[in-house]
């Protein structure tokens, strides 16, 4: 399943949830304020870190380029993507959930 | 399926890039939902300052050139006041869509659900 999380992790706790359910094998895609989760240094770090050895944690360029976070240092293990790569983990995962 | 306010956040942008994406890449779009404060962006009322982006020309003009079929869901579209007076008070029967942007129409849930069923994906954003 591809998880879509896009609240910002310091406004609610959807990404908290979100890394509680989601299963080994299983992707995560932070997209608008959702990508301040994936930015390296914050309070989320370690939990998205370590979900990151699991599954596969994603974040949208163009919402980090977005909110001037383009060359900002990412957690480990997580890894950007364009639109075209939303895209393709859409298709590559059998369902999509939105988290809120 | 877009499900929040275009005025605070960015689910309508986002649905947008995503259907672009797609499309380019050969994908179908069979239908975009617009429900709860998504409605807001099929409002042909609403009109942001010329200098800022206007999400619902937007979405008329992607639905215009790749033929998109735009529901606004005709109960929470009158709840809101984005429908028209005699549209919000005959929920029954097909609105005439006057006080929605070109491109865009009012139905039911039942268009959710049958998209839900005959798509490979539903994406809510």
């Amino acid at each position: 399943m591809l998880h879509l999380v896009n609240r910002s992790p310091f406004e609610e706790r959807t990404i908290d949830a979100c890394l509680r359910v989601a299963a080994p094998g299983s992707a995560v895609l932070l997209y608008e304020d959702g990508v301040y989760a994936g930015v390296r240094g914050t309070g989320v770090a370690g939990r998205l870190e370590a979900a990151a050895r699991e599954m596969r944690v994603c974040v949208l360029e163009e919402d980090l380029a977005a909110r001037g976070l383009q060359d900002a240092a990412l957690v480990p293990g997580v890894h950007r993507v364009d639109y075209d790569g939303f895209v393709e983990l859409a298709i590559e995962y059998d369902s999509v959930t939105t988290w809120r | 399926m877009v499900s929040e306010g275009p005025a605070q956040r960015q689910s309508a942008e986002s649905a947008y890039h995503f259907a672009q994406a797609a499309l380019a890449k050969g994908h179908e779009v069979i239908r975009v939902f617009f429900y709860h404060d998504g409605v807001h962006v099929g409002a042909r009322a609403s009109t942001p300052p010329q200098d800022e982006r206007n999400i619902g020309a937007q979405w008329s003009a992607l639905a215009a050139e790749q033929g998109l079929d735009l529901v606004v869901c005709v109960a929470a579209a009158a709840r809101r006041g984005v429908l028209d007076e005699e549209a919000g008070r005959r929920l029954d029967q097909a609105p005439a869509p006057g006080s929605l942007l070109p491109g865009f129409r009012a139905a039911g849930l039942g268009q959710l659900i049958e998209s839900g069923i005959d798509a490979d994906r539903l994406i809510v954003f």
